[in-house]
């Protein structure tokens, strides 16, 4: 059996961002399990090994993580086409649900039921984002040094708020000394 | 990227006002996606209504677009490079305690009650374990915001 053709995955693409793009609540981070579901689980157009460093170079890039992600994994699925496809169905809900939905919203908020439904999202989205760490921490840990890394890292973040982007960069810098 | 918004939309153009800003912001804070994507988008729609919103969130989008792109097209031709893939080695653990160390943060300051807690952890073991779509960690939330509310 062949490849599919990249119009499809194109398609594939689009369809299973619109999905990411609709349910993440909790901010970009909140949206890396579902694109791994997407990418990784359901498509395999990306390893875990290969998610985790997209992760990574999305985190270090300037923008959005969630958006960095999208289009990331929409290029290594299918190029060009893919990154812009991947992109837009990320936003798309987000354009409708502010453009049309807005007014709707803005009525109903305080509803009851909605602030209940809304309340309930919040550990949703830590949960979310828990799936997430937990996931890359199983793809980027595979020996004790970069168990290491990471214990060191999170000490770094939590008692010592380090830049994010700096934090990386040394740790890549470690890892490109310790790895030969 | 939203204090900026701010700045440059209601103070510096004068394209809405604080209240209309701040009334709008808090909604789409409510609403799934990126938060400077959603906010550009409220934006641009309360100014000059769907193609505001376009182009406010081409022009959120665009850059950052264009930058990414770029890193992975290059990292696409160099990952096979050794010493690549050993800085990959040493950051990809960072990453995942960057990402751990948000879960901490957002469980610390965004849940207010036990009951969230316990239900925040039995949502990601369901998605963890059972290998449930992530999607419904997001509809068995708001059905159990929905179920228990007084």
């Amino acid at each position: 059996m062949g490849a599919p053709a990249p119009s499809m995955i194109v398609w594939e693409l689009f369809s299973a961002f619109l999905r990411v793009g609709f349910f993440a609540f909790g901010g970009g981070m909140a949206a890396l399990p579902l694109i791994e579901r997407e990418v990784v689980t359901r498509h395999g157009w990306l390893t875990s090994r290969d998610f985790v460093e997209l992760v990574a170079l999305s985190e270090m890039s300037p923008g959005p993580i969630g958006i960095n992600a999208a289009t990331f994994a929409g290029f290594r699925a299918a190029g060009v086409a893919g990154s812009v496809a991947a992109t837009v169905a990320f936003c798309l809900p987000s354009l409708v649900l502010v453009v049309v939905a807005f007014g709707i919203l803005d009525r109903f908020r305080s509803h009851s039921l909605v602030a209940s439904f809304l309340r309930g999202l919040r550990p949703a989205a830590v949960a979310l984002i828990a799936v997430a760490a937990v996931s890359l921490t199983r793809a980027a840990i595979g020996d004790w040094f970069a168990a290491v890394i990471a214990g060191v890292s999170f000490f770094l973040v939590v008692r010592k708020k380090i830049d994010p982007v700096l934090l990386i960069l040394l740790a890549g810098v470690v890892g490109m000394a310790v790895y030969r | 990227m939203v204090p900026l918004v701010r700045r440059t939309m209601v103070e510096k153009e004068r394209f809405l006002k604080e209240s209309e800003f701040m009334h709008g912001f808090s909604l789409v804070q409510a609403l799934p996606g990126v938060l400077a994507v959603n906010t550009a988008c409220f934006v641009g729609n309360k100014v000059r209504g769907v193609p505001g919103a376009l182009v406010c969130i081409a022009g959120a989008v665009m850059p950052s677009f264009f930058i990414i792109l770029a890193v992975a097209a290059v990292f696409g031709e160099f990952r096979h490079i050794p010493l690549l893939q050993s800085f990959m080695r040493g950051a990809t653990p960072a990453v995942a305690a960057l990402i751990a160390s948000a879960v901490l943060d957002m469980g610390w300051r965004g849940l207010d009650t036990h009951s969230e807690v316990v239900m925040a952890v039995l949502l990601a073991g369901a998605v963890l374990v059972f290998s449930l779509h992530p999607l419904w960690v997001v509809i068995g939330g708001g059905v159990w915001g929905l179920l228990r509310r007084p």
